[in-house]
This record gives structure tokens, C-alpha cells and sequence, in this order.
């Protein structure tokens, strides 16, 4: 059975030619960059060559650059820099549908440094956009840093970040972004954006797991979050991970080169996607602001059925896609981006997450519309609440679902 | 997935409902009842829900096939796991479900009331009594509030209702035993944590501030956060933070609660 990838938002497959240009450093080039000899120097200089690369993507200075282990890395050491840098500032302005990265992280930083902070959650709209005034409202003179993702993990829509740096910079207050979503998928100038740090992943851009990047805009004061080694010029100690750092650097070296491609191709078959599957299923919904998105995205909701139970049948056929329901415990809500959205409840169990990547291939797309019309129409079939008149709430139960 | 005994049965003798679309997962259960000898001639359903509520709804109906309402009634949901060959533990609340609808639908039959909805209802998102939970927690044998949730969903949600579940599986777990309710260090009320904050502070701390010609009063404790405000001289000395961190929360830390955490108020 062939695999139909779709779920590139979770990972990515590692690119061909990024793996070529990682074997090296697996076998005769084993050298630690920080070496005296030749031997060492020949692999550093290799680290700095994909530094230059990935700050062209971004359009970033090389030295602003510190390699990281992922995302989560990123995005922590960001945050608790800014704490650390305005110690009596204890305000931090985010959004409700951060990933868990930052969301869990803002959530936990009373215990983290003990000290007590006002977290500001700024709502957004049903279709998953920013209200600009309200992040206004939120900033203050004890806001230490603002933190928004560039672009939804799962829905994909983008937030004005050029817009909202500005913002905090004429405020004083240093500014966050997690562009792992973003960046690959649409245009990065930080030249023209004036963010103080930047969040990239590697295996969201077809590069490997185990590494990635903060971006620290030069002159933003910084306070290392790993101690160690001299590595980094000392802002993140640990001997750097080469054979994933040259191959990030190819990544975004492609990514640059397929930029077009990405925009124009990869949304097409998304777009071919996504109204075929709103054309030909009743009661179908998108979540999701229609162009203020990334290209590649797609989150649709069908109406009383369950998500998990559909990624069950698309498995079936290879198909691999992911779900904004939750039937597991801990976590038995709809996920915190659905919630955000106030999308009903009758929706939000049911959304599913479609997510491409250069890829992916005209056929692919024909098969999925083929195959997931049928599996919705089977589940239906066997939901109490699909062509019942009472919607909603049945019988006997008592479920109030009190909690928004 | 091929599930058994999809669909609804018209002239159904006895209809169990439990869940709803809100909740991410609902039952419908149909009984056919053959009256001659009160036997279950026919079962379907319709579910709303992920794999293992659809499996856990067909398995209910095939196990129940034949048997007698009495039989049936003491199918557990340990039963329908069992059939299905297991259920991860955080699926375990759909082999609940379908135990649930059951119960509902020979209810329904009998034109008896829920036995479980009489009790009072601990998770308000799920809508779930303490009745169902202290049969879920003394049936299954289980042992904290993570297992309760994985049975019952109670507690998936807002997480309001956590404490009063722990209270539930501590009395629960109290009773066959019969042992004298302790007082666990962990479980203070803010008034006893305030009080003996105020002693600490009596007794230790101020005694060594009034040397240096400082006082510390108490503001408020929320929490594991402890609220004071420096006086006198420690209202300006450079080196309070340190005092408060290095020496006041590490006594109150000591003495009272190793998880409280000292803070300056305004």
C-alpha cells in the first residue's frame, strides 16, 4: 500500500538532497567545529556556510543565528531570556491558540521562576484571525515580551506579525514570533520585520528532527537558556549537532529555491482538495480565515461524526492526516485552537487536518477525494445524531459542557 | 473496522441513550426483548465517537444477544473490554459508555429511573455523578484520579472538578478499611498554612529583620504564593530580594511547605 502523506504540518519527510549532504558528517567527517586542527575546522567551516543559507531564507544576519535542539528549545529560551532581561516586568501578551510550546510554557511560568506573572491570552475571531486593537489594549509598561505564532499549526492562518512588531517595538516590548509553521511555507524578510526572536524547526521544512533555530535580532538583550561550552558564542552551550545543521542549511537552500513552487502548486492541489471535499460532503465547514492562510493547509470539520474515527478509515487506505478531536483522556475537549475559534461543538470533534508539501502529487489528491466521501457517509450512517431532529443533546444525558 | 449490529430498530422495546455530541462521544443502544422469557432477542446501536467507542458499542450488542435482562444487567464494562481483547487505559471510558447505555436501556424497558443520574453530579462537562464514579472506581479497583478519568471522562474537561474527585477516591478507598482519616502535610487549608506562616514569622524571622532594624508582615497566601511586604529598613534595602528568597522562603519552605513560594506584594 503507498503512503499519501498529508500531515506535514506534524513533520516532514527529509528532502533527498538534504540526506546526501548530511552522510558525510555521519562517517569521514566527524570533526567537533570547535577543534584546533584542520580537521575540526574543515567541519566549523561547514556549520557557518549553512549559519549564511539559513539567514538568507530569513533574511537574517549569520551571527543572529543560535542553533538549537527544535522548536520547544527555541521558543523557551526566548521567553525566559526576556524574563530574565526585565526581571521586574512580569506581563506577557499571547494568544489562546499557541502550540503547547508556548502555551504550556506561559501556563507554567510561576512555578518555573518563582515569581508571579499576568499571562494575557488574546482571544481570536471565528475565523481563526487577530483582533490588532485588542493587542494593543493588552501592552503595557509591565509587558517583558509578547510571544504569537507566525502562522497556526492547525489551521494554518497567518497573523499580521510585520503589523504587531511594529507594535511592541514602538512600546518597548520585545517581541516573540514561532515561525516553525511559517517558515519554508511563505516569504520571511526579517530585515523588514522588527521581530527580537524567531522559532524555526527543521523537520517542519524537510530537514531532520533534533534541530533548530532561535533567531536574536542583534543588539536584543539575551540570557542564555543551556549553559555550557563556548559553542554559540556562548549563547547555548553543547557541541552542535553537524550533520543536522548542514542539512538544515540545504533545507532552507531549497526552501528558498521551491518558495514559488509552494505558492503556486502545492496551494493549487490544496485548494483542488479542499473544495472538492466541501463540494461533494453535506455539512461540511472550513476552519480557517479562506486566504489569510498558509498554502499547504487545510482544516475541514464534518458535522456529527468524530475525527479519530475518520483518521482510523483514511489510514486504512495509507492516508495520513491529523484531528482537532480529542478522545483520550486528559484532554477529552476538542483541541484549544477549535475552542478559541468558538467552533460548535457539533463541528469541533469532527475537523480534520490536511496538511501538503511539494510532494505530494495530482493523484494523491483525486484519491483522497475519492476515498474520504464514502467514510464520512458510513459514519454518518451510524451516528445517533446524523438526520435526527433533536441536534445536539439527547436523551437523557446530562452533559452541559459548562466549560467554553 | 466492521462494527456488528449498526442501525436502529424501529419498534425498539427498550432505548438507552448516554452521551452527547458536546461530550465527543454518544450511544444509542435498541432492544428487541422477547417477552415469553425476558431474553434480549435483538440489540443494535448507533455511536458517535472514535474506533474504540464504535467497538466498544458493537461488542455490548453482541455480548447482550440471548441473554436475559437479568444476565445482562450484570454485564460490567470489564466485560466489553475483555471482549474487544482490551482497551488502551485512556479508552477505557467507552467500554463505561456502553455498560451505561445498557443500563439505560433495560431502565427504559422496566419504566424504572437511571440508577446512576439520581446521584449528584461531580463533572459538570461531562455530566458525570459521583455514583457512576465510586462504582467505577471500586469495580475496576482503581487507584487515582488519572485512572477515574481514563473510566469515566470525568475531569477531561476544565479540571474544576479534580479535588472533588481525589476527595471521592480517598473515601472510597477509606471505607472497606476503615482507616482513621489522616492529616497528610500536603493537604493544609489556607487557614492552617496561614497560621502557621504567622508563627514562623513570629518566632524566626522577624526576630532577625528587627535586628537590622527591618519587619516583614503578612498580605496574603494564594496558594503556594506567600504575599508579604517588607518594613523599616528592609523597605529599601538593596539586598531584600535576596532576603525574602534566600532566607524567608527557605524557612517558610522548611517549616511549613516545601512547594511555597515568596513573594513581595505591592
Amino acid at each position: 500500500m503507498n503512503t499519501v502523506y498529508m500531515d506535514n504540518n506534524a513533520t516532514t519527510r527529509v528532502a533527498p538532497e538534504v540526506v546526501e549532504v548530511m552522510l558525510p558528517y555521519y562517517s569521514e567527517l566527524y570533526g567537533n567545529p570547535s577543534s584546533m586542527h584542520t580537521f575540526g575546522g574543515q567541519v566549523g567551516r561547514a556549520v557557518e556556510e549553512a549559519r549564511g543559507k539559513i539567514a538568507s531564507l530569513l533574511g537574517a544576519q549569520p551571527d543572529e543565528l543560535i542553533f538549537t535542539s527544535c522548536g520547544t528549545e527555541s521558543d523557551s529560551t526566548a521567553i525566559l531570556s526576556a524574563l530574565q532581561s526585565f526581571p521586574e516586568k512580569r506581563h506577557i501578551v499571547t494568544t489562546r491558540v499557541e502550540h503547547p510550546a508556548v502555551k504550556n510554557l506561559c501556563e507554567s511560568l510561576d512555578k518555573l521562576t518563582g515569581h508571579k506573572h499576568r499571562i494575557t491570552q488574546l482571544p481570536v475571531n471565528s475565523d481563526g484571525t487577530l483582533d490588532l486593537a485588542l493587542y494593543e489594549e493588552s501592552l503595557g509598561d509591565e509587558t517583558a515580551i509578547v510571544s504569537a505564532m507566525w502562522a497556526n499549526n492547525e489551521t494554518g492562518v497567518i497573523f499580521p506579525i510585520k503589523e504587531m512588531a511594529q507594535i511592541a517595538k514602538s512600546r518597548g516590548i520585545l517581541f516573540h514570533t514561532d515561525a516553525v509553521q511559517a517558515v519554508g511555507k511563505i516569504p520571511i524578510d526579517l530585515s523588514q520585520v522588527p521581530i527580537d526572536f524567531l522559532s524555526l524547526s527543521g523537520h517542519k521544512l524537510h530537514a531532520p528532527k533534533g534541530i533548530g533555530v532561535l533567531y536574536v535580532r542583534k543588539g536584543t538583550p539575551f540570557v542564555p537558556f543551556i549553559i555550557g561550552g563556548h559553542q554559540e558564542h556562548g549563547r547555548r552551550g553543547g557541541t552542535e549537532n553537524v550533520a543536522s545543521i548542514v542539512g538544515l542549511g540545504k533545507a532552507c537552500e531549497l526552501a528558498a529555491f521551491q518558495m514559488h513552487a509552494e505558492n503556486t502548486k502545492v496551494k493549487a492541489l490544496r485548494d483542488k482538495l479542499e473544495d472538492g471535499l466541501l463540494a461533494t460532503i453535506p455539512s461540511s465547514l472550513l476552519n480557517g480565515h479562506k486566504t489569510m492562510r498558509l498554502p499547504n493547509t487545510t482544516n475541514i470539520s464534518f458535522e456529527f461524526v468524530e475525527g479519530e474515527a475518520i483518521l482510523l478509515h483514511l489510514d486504512r487506505f495509507g492516508i495520513c492526516a491529523s484531528s482537532g478531536s480529542a478522545c483520550t483522556s486528559g484532554s477529552l475537549e476538542p483541541s484549544h485552537v477549535m475552542r478559541a475559534m468558538g467552533v460548535p461543538f457539533t463541528a469541533a470533534h469532527g475537523s480534520i487536518r490536511l496538511s501538503l508539501s511539494v510532494y505530494n502529487t495530482e493523484d494523491e489528491v483525486d484519491f483522497v477525494l475519492e476515498k474520504l466521501p464514502p467514510i464520512i457517509a458510513q459514519l454518518r450512517e451510524m451516528s445517533p445524531f446524523w438526520k435526527s431532529e433533536h441536534k445536539g443533546k439527547v436523551g437523557s444525558s446530562q452533559c452541559k459542557c459548562s466549560c467554553s | 473496522m466492521n462494527p456488528r449490529n449498526v442501525g436502529e430498530i424501529k419498534d425498539a422495546d427498550g432505548v438507552g441513550e448516554v452521551g452527547s455530541l458536546a461530550c465527543g462521544d454518544a450511544l444509542k443502544l435498541f432492544l428487541k426483548v422477547d417477552k415469553s422469557d425476558d431474553r434480549i432477542a435483538e440489540a443494535k446501536f448507533q455511536t458517535f465517537g472514535c474506533a474504540s467507542a464504535i467497538a466498544s458499542s458493537s461488542a455490548l450488542t453482541e455480548i447482550i444477544k440471548g441473554l436475559t435482562l437479568n444476565e445482562a444487567a450484570k454485564v460490567t464494562n470489564q466485560d466489553i473490554a475483555d471482549y474487544l481483547g482490551g482497551l488502551p487505559k485512556e479508552k477505557m471510558h467507552c467500554s463505561v459508555m456502553g455498560r451505561e447505555a445498557l443500563e439505560a436501556a433495560i431502565a427504559n424497558y422496566r419504566g424504572l429511573p437511571l440508577p446512576m443520574a439520581e446521584g449528584e453530579v461531580v463533572c459538570e462537562c461531562f455530566g458525570v455523578t459521583d455514583l457512576e464514579i465510586k462504582r467505577a472506581i471500586e469495580e475496576n479497583k482503581l487507584q487515582t484520579v488519572e485512572e477515574i478519568t481514563n473510566f469515566t471522562k470525568a475531569g477531561g474537561g476544565c479540571g474544576k472538578c479534580l479535588d472533588r474527585l481525589e476527595e471521592i477516591l480517598r473515601e472510597s478507598r477509606r471505607e472497606p478499611r476503615q482507616i482513621i482519616p489522616d492529616q497528610r502535610p500536603g493537604r493544609m487549608t489556607t487557614i492552617q498554612k496561614i497560621k502557621r506562616i504567622e508563627e514562623v514569622l513570629e518566632r524566626e524571622v522577624r526576630p532577625a529583620l528587627r535586628k537590622d532594624g527591618g519587619d516583614i508582615e503578612l498580605i496574603d497566601v494564594d496558594g503556594d504564593f506567600v504575599i508579604v511586604s517588607l518594613r523599616g529598613a528592609c523597605g529599601t534595602c538593596k539586598k531584600s530580594q535576596t532576603t525574602l528568597k534566600e532566607y524567608v522562603e527557605k524557612k517558610l519552605r522548611e517549616q511549613v511547605l516545601d512547594t511555597l513560594i515568596v513573594e513581595e506584594g505591592k
